[in-house]
């Protein structure tokens, strides 16, 4: 099974290992995992070691290589591959191939990755668990009766599995950093417009950001490295340079870095006492690293959930309009085999028919709900006191962020209210599922970057994470922080049972 | 702001044709969702400015050039029906029930 990142390019790099070797090593463990974790909706097997052979003759040929030169990468089915279907995990793009790559899935193969297949996630990103996929669950490799987390729960199930040693998720309201807490493994969440958003299938545009899942901050860095950057394409994509980010993983010195330890959040009811250990213990890291550990709290934290959820339907409810059975994806039509009509139905004109029999079929429940949650918001009479009150809350939100870290460099603090949940535990309670979201939204709704850390365990064996944020823009802070955590402690090396490393 | 909700109505704007389960389980679902939402209703924020977008971000122009495009074939490769690089719909007019379309 395939290691970190960091580990695999140095094999490349010496020799020691062929792209092809590694490539095939990559699709020997998918093989193996899959009928059990079913970690990926798609595995481009030929297409991959083409592109292994591709770099090792490259490399016999003494030609200068990119980075990340035959490293095997997986990339969440949210993101448009030219050469590879992308569902959503939906069944409205079962069968979509897009006609360009996302611009990040452009720029890792231009950086020299392999990219080796798609990843299972909650559908259209919607979900913390990964059960509303219409791809099949997916479990977790530290226990398969428990979930990966989600949205990117294939993603950071595909590293924990050692299938691949780095994958791309996306993050709207924590769907890369509580999979990577669930999972044992490290996520990060770039400032929002840090990587393109060209080719992200959108759920809510304002709050959706792109970023890697690996074992620890240095095979993270090194994913972003890869991924970020300026594109004209996508009018919300930040025109700043990217800085090198591989420098700030040899810190092992915090001295002078203030840290804000989010209290208030710690003492929630419901937070499970090995996440408070996780943090409590992180604070003794820090402060033997020489950070200054002060308390903080932002004032509008009980909001950010409720906030969360008028936004992200009211904007999902819009995007998804373009699911119309019309230009691509599923066509469901009004009429049965025989030619009947639903009842519901009869009366529409058949154009009208079409799209509402095109996303009945194509949308499954939670995408369905969230829509109609949206459409409601945003309808004629409520728009004022669902949507505009919510985005005003935002801009409070924010403010507090502002606040925050007029005194502190980063904010400490819990991922997940609990290490991974059962399978089934909160599929029929909406509002339970909503409250996994509970200290991961405030970093979307605020455009800050945010990092989840593997920082404990649990009395059962199961990973536990904790939470890095930093301003925007700052994500060196964050991987110097957290690269200086991963050099004082051995949670990131913890690998499932199973786990052979070869 | 509680009030019920008319899903019926609802569905029709989202342009969904939901079933029988749906409609009574969404209808409950729907209601808890947006009374737990309805908390920020406390919260005064008398003259805050919106924030729509997560940073501040200027409208960016850029030449009015044509530039490279997808061709109309690769555009409706993806499509359910198509014909010479056009979209296929069912008629706009008319009903369902009377058979023309889909």
């Amino acid at each position: 099974m395939l290691d970190s990142t960091s580990t695999i390019l140095e094999l490349l790099r010496s020799g020691d290992a062929t792209a092809r070797e590694v490539t095939e090593q990559a699709l020997r463990a998918i093989g193996a995992t899959q009928p059990s974790i079913n970690a990926y909706t798609h595995v481009a097997y030929d297409a991959a070691l083409n592109a292994a052979e591709a770099v090792d003759r490259d490399r016999k040929a003494g030609r200068p290589l990119p980075p990340l030169a035959g490293l095997p990468v997986a990339i969440k089915d949210v993101l448009c591959t030219a050469d590879m279907p992308t569902t959503c995990s939906s069944n409205m793009l079962r069968n979509f191939t897009p006609p360009y790559d996302a611009t990040i899935v452009a720029n890792l193969k231009r950086a020299g990755a392999i990219v080796i297949g798609k990843t299972n996630m909650d559908e259209f990103a919607m979900g913390a668990s990964t059960e509303t996929s219409a791809m099949g669950l997916t479990r977790n490799p530290w226990d398969e009766d428990r979930t990966p987390g989600g949205s990117s729960g294939g993603a950071a199930a595909a590293v924990a599995s050692g299938t691949v040693p780095l994958s791309i998720g996306t993050d709207t309201g924590g769907s890369i950093r509580q999979p990577a807490a669930f999972c044992g493994i490290t996520g990060l969440k770039p400032t929002y417009g840090r990587c393109s958003r060209l080719g992200l299938v959108a759920f809510a545009s304002s709050l959706d950001q792109a970023g890697p899942l690996g074992w620890s901050v240095e095979d993270v860095a090194i994913g972003l490295q890869a991924m970020a950057g300026y594109d004209p394409a996508d009018s919300t994509s930040v025109d700043q340079e990217v800085p090198d980010l591989q420098s700030a993983v040899a810190t092992d010195n915090l001295q002078g870095v203030r840290i804000g330890v989010l209290r208030d959040s710690i003492d929630q009811e419901g937070v499970a006492p090995s996440v408070r250990k996780a943090v409590s213990d992180a604070e003794k890291v820090f402060t033997d690293l020489g950070a200054e550990i002060v308390e903080v709290s932002l004032r509008h934290s009980p909001y950010w959930v409720p906030t969360y959820y008028v936004i992200a339907p009211c904007e999902a409810s819009s995007n998804l309009s373009r699911f119309d059975g019309a230009h691509y994806g599923h066509r469901q039509s009004a009429q049965d085999a025989d030619g009947a009509v639903d009842e519901s139905l009869a009366k529409a004109e058949p154009l009208e028919a079409m799209y509402r029999a095109s996303r009945a079929a194509g949308f499954g429940s939670e995408v369905k709900r969230r829509i109609m949650v949206g459409t409601y918001a945003l309808s004629a009479g409520y728009y004022d006191a669902y949507y505009n009150q919510a985005l005003k809350v935002r801009r409070l939100i924010r403010g507090d962020y502002d606040t925050a870290f007029e005194s502190v460099d980063l904010l400490l603090g819990p991922v997940t209210p609990s290490p991974a949940f059962g399978l089934g535990e909160n599929i029929d309670d909406p509002i339970a599922m909503y409250l996994c979201d509970l200290f991961t939204v405030g970093a979307n709704l605020a455009g800050v970057p945010a990092l989840s850390l593997p920082a404990g365990v649990d009395d059962e064996g199961l990973p536990v994470g904790i939470q890095l944020q930093a301003p925007v823009m700052q994500e060196a802070k964050l991987i110097a922080a957290g690269a200086g955590f991963q050099s004082k402690t051995e949670y990131h090396r913890l690998r499932p049972s199973g786990f052979i490393v070869s | 702001m509680s009030q019920s909700i008319d899903i019926e109505k609802l569905a029709h704007l989202a342009k969904l044709d939901l079933t029988e389960v749906e409609r009574e389980s969404f209808g409950r679902q729907i209601g808890e969702i947006l009374e737990f939402v309805e908390q920020l209703a406390q919260l005064d924020t008398e003259g805050v400015e919106p924030m729509t977008s997560a940073l501040d971000v200027q409208n960016r122009f850029r030449d009015d050039a044509p530039g490279e495009s997808l061709s109309a074939e690769t555009a409706t490769q993806s499509a359910p029906a198509a014909q010479d690089g056009f979209f296929l719909v069912p008629p706009v007019l008319g009903t369902a029930a009377t058979g023309k379309g889909s």
